[in-house]
C-alpha cells in the first residue's frame, strides 16, 4: 500500500480569456495548463521542462495556491487546496513552498533577509517567538550563509546568496512539497553549480517532493527522479530520468533534447532540428497540438488529439506514433 | 576621451591570430564606471585581436564585462562610464582618433551589431522591411531598390514569407523571428565584423539552435568576421574559432576552441567547463566554484580569481594574492594569465 | 558549508536610514532645501526670540517706512515692522503645509491603498469618485469647499487639503497596483499571509517612498494655493501675519512702497523654493531609478 502522494494534480486547467477587437471583448481562450495530470511522493523529484509559455510556471503556481484553476483540483497531502477555508488553506501553505526564479525580486526591499525568512515562522507563528532568532541563524548556516547574512537588505546581497536565501526561507517551514521555478536561470554558471548542488542535497535531507521547474534539459536531468515535457499546456511525456533522456518517444523531446548545444566543439556541425515557428497559443492546430511543427505527424494527428498514454510501463507519451492504440483526449465544447 | 597609445609591456607580443588578415587589434583596453561605491573598471587592461572572417566567442559570466568590452570597441560607452585608455584598430584605423562622422560609418557599414533583446531594438512603429531597408537607404539606394532588397536580406535569414512579413511591425514577430530582422539589419551593408552581444540568450533552446546556425551561415557568406558575447558554453562550442575567458574586467585566457576546451589552462576556464551541467554526463554532484564574482569597486591586489582558485590552494602559489599575473603562453596557440603557467615559459 | 562565504570580504553593516541620510547630505539641493526648511523651523519656534516687534503692534507714526537698521524689511501701511511679521508668518506657512498635507495625504492614501487593493468593485467606486472630484479645477474646488464653510485660516487650510486627495489618492492606487504584481508579495502570501497583513505589513512601506517624492512636490503647491486664497480674501483674514494676507494689504501701495509686497514675496518664493528643492533631493535619493 502506497501512501498517498504528496502532490496530486488532477484534470488542472487554467485558461485565460483573449480580449480583442473594437471593445474588447472576450474572443477566445488561451489554456495556459490543458488538462493535466501529475502526481509527486514524498522524497520524489519531478522535473517538469518545456520551452517559454509552455504554461510550466503557471502549473507550478496552481501547486502552491498562488493561481487558482479554471477547473480541475489541486491536492496537497490529500486535501484539494481550492476547497480549503482561509484558515485551513494557510495552515496548508506551510507544507507547499515556492523558490522563486529571480532572487533579486522576491524579497520585499525594505526588510532586511533575516526579517524576511523569521516572518515565514511569525506568519505561521511556529516555534516559541524566543526560539525564532536561533531557528533563522541555524537555517542560514544550513545554506551556506553567516549568521550576520541576517542583517542584510536584499541589494546588499548577489544573486546566488539570495537564492540560498529563498530556499531557507521555503525550508524553515519544514515544508513537504517545495515548487522551484526555474530557480537557477537568473544566476551564473558557477554559482548555479553551487544551488543545484544545495538544492539536491537538501532534497534528500528533507525528504522533500520536488517540482523543479527548468527550461534547462541538463539541470534537470541533474535534479529530477522523473521528468515531465510540457508543451502548450499538456504533458506530452513523462517518464524515468533515466528513460526519458535514453530513450525519448514524443518528436518534441526529441527535438528539445537535440537543440541542446553539445559542449564539444568537435560535434558542433550536427544539423540541429528546424522545428518551424510555435503556433498561436489562441489558435492551435486540430488533433495533435504538436503536428504543425512535427516532422512525423501523419493524418490521424490531424484528426485526433493524442492523451497521454503509457509506451512502456513507467514511460507515458501523447503521441499517436509512439501509442498506436492510446486514447485520444475528447475535443472539448 | 584621450586615447593613449600605452600598451601594457608584458603582452606586446606580436602573435596575433593565427591565420586571416588581421581585422581587429585590441591593446591595453580599459573602460571604467564611476559609481557612488568608487571606480567599477569593467574592462582592465584588454588585449585582443580578430582576424578576418573568424568567429571570437568572449565567454564571461555577469559583471565579468564582456558586453562592456564590446560596447568599448565601438565607443558606445555613456557616462558614468568611459574609456580611460588603450588602442582599437580596425582594418589599421584607430577607432579612439576617428571624427564623429567616420566613427558613425565604422559602426553602420564596417561593423553591424546585434543585441540580446531583439524587440527592444526595432522600431516599434515602423515596417520591419524599412527598418532592413533604411540602413541601404542611408547607403544611398532609392527607396523601391532599397525596399526590394530589404525583402531579399529577409528571405536570407529565413523569414517566412518575407515579401510579406516585411510589412509586418515588430509586435507581430515572435522572439526568434525579431532577431532574425536584427541579423538582416546588421548585415544588410555587408560589415566586415559583426558584434553579437547573447543574441540567443532570450530565446527558447529550439529557437537558439536554428539563429546560431543562420548566425555563421549569413557571415560565412558574407565573409565576416564575429564576435560573439555568450554566457553559455554550448553556444561557443557550437560556433567559435577562438575563445576569449573574461573575469572581472581581464581576458584570463584565449585560445583555438577545441584547444581551450579539451584542455583549458586557466583554473577559471577549468571549473566554467566542469560546472556547466552537461546533458548525458550526469554525476553524482556538479563541481563548482566555491564564492562568487568579486566586487569590481573592490578588487583584490593580485589576481582576481585567487580567493576562489583551487590550482592555487593545491600548489601553495602565494604570489597569486599580491601580484596580478601577466600573460604567459598556454598551450600550442593559446595564453592565459595565471602563475601556475609561469613554469611553462620559463 | 562554507561555499557562499568566500565573496564576502567585508561585513559592513550599516542601517539603511543612516545610508538615506548620508546620500541625502551628499546631494546639494536637498542640503539646500533641508537648510531652508531648518530656517523656517528654527524662525517659527523662536518667533518671539527673533522678531524685534510685536507682529500686531501698530505704530501710525512710523507707516511705510523703507528697510532701515530699526526695520530690517521697513514697515506696512499702519506702521508693524515687516521683518516681524515675516518671521511670525513662518508659522502659519508651516501650519497650513502640515495640515494640508496631513488632510491630503492620510485621506487620500487610505483611498489609493482600498482601490489599489480592493476589489473591482472598490476600486471602481472610489475612483470614479476621485475622477469626479478630478474634474472640477483645483481652484474651483477650493472655492466650494470656502463658500461651504466661510471663509477664515482653518477653512483655507482644509480646502486646500481637499482638493489636494485626489492626487494622493491616484499615485497611491497606481504605486500599490506595481508592488502588488512584485514576486516578493507573492512570496509573503505563499508563507500563509492574509491580504490584511500583506497589504499593511509589505504592500504600505514599500508604497512610502513614492509617498515621500509626492508629498514633497505637492506641500509647497499647497501652500502656494492656500496665500493665493488668504491673498484673494478667502482664507488667513488679518490682521494674522500669514504672507499671503500681507501681501493683498501691500499691493495698494506697490509703487510707493515696494518693499512691503517684496517682503511677503520674497519670503514665500524663498520657502516654496526651498520645499521644492528638498523635494528634487528626496526624489533623487528615494527613488533613483525614477
Amino acid at each position: 500500500m502506497k501512501p498517498p502522494p504528496v502532490l496530486a494534480v488532477e484534470g488542472l486547467s487554467v485558461r485565460y480569456p483573449v480580449r480583442g477587437g473594437l471593445f474588447g471583448g472576450v474572443t477566445g481562450h488561451v489554456a495556459a495548463v490543458d488538462g493535466v495530470d501529475l502526481a509527486i511522493a514524498r522524497g520524489e523529484a519531478l522535473g517538469l521542462v518545456g520551452e517559454s509559455g509552455c504554461g510550466k510556471s503557471t502549473l507550478g503556481r496552481t501547486a502552491v495556491a498562488l493561481q487558482r484553476p479554471t477547473s480541475g483540483r489541486v491536492m496537497l497531502r490529500g486535501q484539494d487546496l481550492f476547497a480549503l477555508g482561509p484558515r485551513d488553506l494557510k495552515h496548508q501553505r506551510r507544507h507547499a513552498q515556492l523558490v522563486f526564479q529571480n532572487p533579486k525580486t522576491c524579497f520585499d526591499p525594505r526588510r532586511t533577509v533575516g526579517g524576511s525568512v523569521r516572518m515565514a515562522l511569525d506568519t505561521q507563528d511556529l516555534l516559541d517567538p524566543g526560539d525564532r532568532e536561533p531557528a533563522v541563524a541555524d537555517i542560514f548556516a544550513r545554506v551556506g550563509l553567516r549568521p550576520e547574512h541576517r542583517s542584510r537588505y536584499p541589494h546588499e546581497l548577489s544573486g546566488g546568496q539570495l537564492q540560498r536565501i529563498g530556499i531557507a526561507r521555503a525550508l524553515i517551514l519544514r515544508p513537504e512539497l517545495l515548487v522551484c521555478d526555474e530557480p537557477v536561470s537568473a544566476l551564473d554558471v558557477s554559482v548555479q553549480a553551487q544551488v543545484l548542488n544545495l538544492m539536491k542535497e537538501l532534497q534528500a535531507e528533507f525528504r522533500l517532493a520536488l517540482l523543479f521547474i527548468s527550461h534547462n534539459l541538463a539541470v534537470v536531468e541533474y535534479v529530477a527522479d522523473r521528468v515531465a515535457v510540457m508543451y502548450y499546456g499538456r504533458i506530452v511525456e513523462l517518464a524515468s530520468r533515466a528513460a526519458l533522456f535514453a530513450g525519448p518517444r514524443h518528436p518534441y523531446t526529441r527535438a528539445l533534447l537535440a537543440a541542446v548545444p553539445s559542449m564539444d566543439p568537435a560535434r558542433r556541425d550536427e544539423a540541429a532540428p528546424h522545428l518551424g515557428e510555435p503556433p498561436d497559443p489562441a489558435r492551435l492546430p486540430s488533433g495533435c497540438r504538436f503536428r504543425s511543427r512535427c516532422h512525423i505527424a501523419f493524418a490521424r494527428c490531424a484528426a485526433d488529439d493524442p492523451a497521454l498514454a503509457e509506451a512502456n510501463p513507467g514511460h507515458a507519451v501523447a503521441c499517436w506514433a509512439a501509442v498506436p492504440d492510446g486514447p485520444s483526449v475528447p475535443a472539448s465544447a | 576621451m584621450s586615447s593613449t597609445l600605452r600598451a601594457d609591456p608584458v603582452t606586446t607580443a606580436s602573435d596575433g591570430p593565427a591565420s586571416g588578415e588581421q581585422l581587429l587589434a585590441v591593446r591595453g583596453l580599459r573602460t571604467s564606471f564611476k559609481t557612488s561605491r568608487g571606480e567599477l573598471k569593467a574592462v582592465d587592461g584588454v588585449d585582443l585581436d580578430v582576424a578576418a572572417g573568424e568567429v571570437l566567442c568572449l565567454v564571461g559570466e555577469s559583471g565579468s564585462g564582456k558586453s562592456v568590452l564590446a560596447l568599448s570597441l565601438l565607443r558606445l560607452i555613456e557616462p558614468p562610464g568611459s574609456i580611460l585608455g588603450g588602442e582599437v584598430r580596425f582594418e589599421g584605423r584607430d577607432v579612439g582618433a576617428m571624427p564623429r562622422r567616420a566613427l558613425r560609418r565604422l559602426r553602420g557599414r564596417d561593423i553591424g551589431i546585434v543585441f540580446q533583446q531583439p524587440q527592444g531594438c526595432l522600431n516599434p512603429v515602423r515596417r520591419i522591411g524599412w527598418q532592413v531597408a533604411e540602413p541601404l537607404m542611408r547607403d544611398g539606394l532609392g527607396r523601391a531598390k532599397a525596399w526590394d532588397a530589404a525583402v531579399e536580406l529577409l528571405r536570407a535569414v529565413g523569414l517566412p514569407a518575407p515579401a510579406d512579413k516585411a510589412s509586418a511591425y515588430p509586435h507581430q514577430l515572435s522572439g526568434g523571428q525579431a532577431q532574425r530582422v536584427m541579423i538582416a539589419v546588421a548585415l544588410a551593408l555587408r560589415p566586415r565584423l559583426l558584434i553579437a552581444d547573447e543574441p540567443t540568450t532570450a530565446l527558447d533552446v529550439t529557437v537558439q539552435a536554428q539563429i546560431l546556425d543562420l548566425l555563421r551561415e549569413r557571415c560565412r557568406a558574407i565573409g565576416a568576421a564575429m564576435i560573439l558575447v555568450t554566457h553559455d558554453l554550448g553556444v561557443v562550442a557550437k560556433l567559435a574559432d577562438r575563445v576569449a575567458v573574461m573575469y572581472a574586467g581581464r581576458i584570463v585566457e584565449q585560445g583555438p576552441v577545441a584547444d581551450l576546451f579539451a584542455a583549458p589552462r586557466h583554473p577559471y576556464t577549468r571549473g566554467l567547463l566542469r560546472a556547466a551541467p552537461r546533458l548525458g554526463e550526469i554525476g553524482e554532484r556538479l563541481t563548482d566554484i566555491p564564492g562568487g564574482i568579486p566586487d569590481l569597486a573592490r578588487m583584490p591586489p593580485g589576481c582576481a580569481f585567487a580567493p576562489r582558485c583551487d590550482t592555487r590552494r593545491a600548489l601553495g602559489l602565494d604570489r597569486c594574492l599580491d601580484e596580478a599575473p601577466p600573460v604567459f603562453a598556454a598551450g600550442p596557440a593559446g595564453r592565459a594569465r595565471c602563475w601556475a603557467l609561469a613554469g611553462d615559459a620559463a | 558549508m562554507t561555499d557562499a562565504l568566500v565573496d564576502l570580504p567585508d561585513l559592513r553593516v550599516e542601517p539603511r536610514w543612516r545610508r538615506l541620510i548620508g546620500r541625502l547630505l551628499a546631494d546639494r539641493s536637498a542640503v539646500l532645501g533641508g537648510a531652508i526648511l531648518l530656517l523656517l523651523l528654527v524662525c517659527a519656534v523662536a518667533a518671539p526670540l527673533i522678531a524685534p516687534y510685536d507682529p500686531l503692534a501698530i505704530a501710525p507714526m512710523a507707516r511705510l517706512r523703507p528697510p532701515s537698521p530699526q526695520h530690517w524689511f521697513g514697515t506696512d501701511e499702519v506702521g508693524r515692522d515687516l521683518f516681524s511679521r515675516i518671521v511670525y508668518g513662518t508659522r502659519y506657512f508651516l501650519l497650513i503645509c502640515a495640515v494640508a498635507a496631513s488632510i491630503s495625504a492620510s485621506i487620500g492614501t487610505l483611498l489609493g491603498l482600498l482601490a489599489g487593493a480592493g476589489s473591482a468593485l472598490v476600486d471602481g467606486v472610489i475612483m470614479r469618485l476621485i475622477d469626479v472630484l478630478l474634474a472640477f479645477p483645483y481652484i474651483l474646488m477650493v472655492l466650494v469647499v470656502v463658500a461651504i464653510l466661510g471663509p477664515s485660516l482653518w477653512t483655507g487650510m482644509a480646502a486646500v487639503g481637499i482638493a489636494g486627495i485626489p492626487g494622493y489618492a491616484r499615485l497611491i492606487r497606481s504605486a500599490v497596483l506595481g508592488v502588488k504584481r512584485e514576486d516578493y508579495v507573492d512570496g509573503a502570501r505563499v508563507l500563509g499571509a492574509s491580504e490584511t497583513e500583506i497589504l499593511f505589513g509589505t504592500v504600505l512601506p514599500n508604497v512610502l517612498s513614492p509617498l515621500i517624492v509626492y508629498l514633497s512636490y505637492a506641500t509647497p503647491l499647497a501652500a502656494l494655493l492656500a496665500s493665493a486664497l488668504s491673498f484673494a480674501g478667502l482664507g488667513a483674514q488679518p490682521p494674522i501675519p500669514e504672507w499671503g494676507a500681507m501681501l493683498v494689504n501691500a499691493r495698494t501701495y506697490l509703487f510707493s512702497a515696494w518693499w512691503a509686497v517684496t517682503a511677503p514675496g520674497a519670503a514665500l518664493f524663498v520657502a516654496i523654493f526651498g520645499l521644492n528643492v528638498l523635494g528634487n533631493g528626496l526624489r533623487d535619493v528615494l527613488d533613483p531609478q525614477g
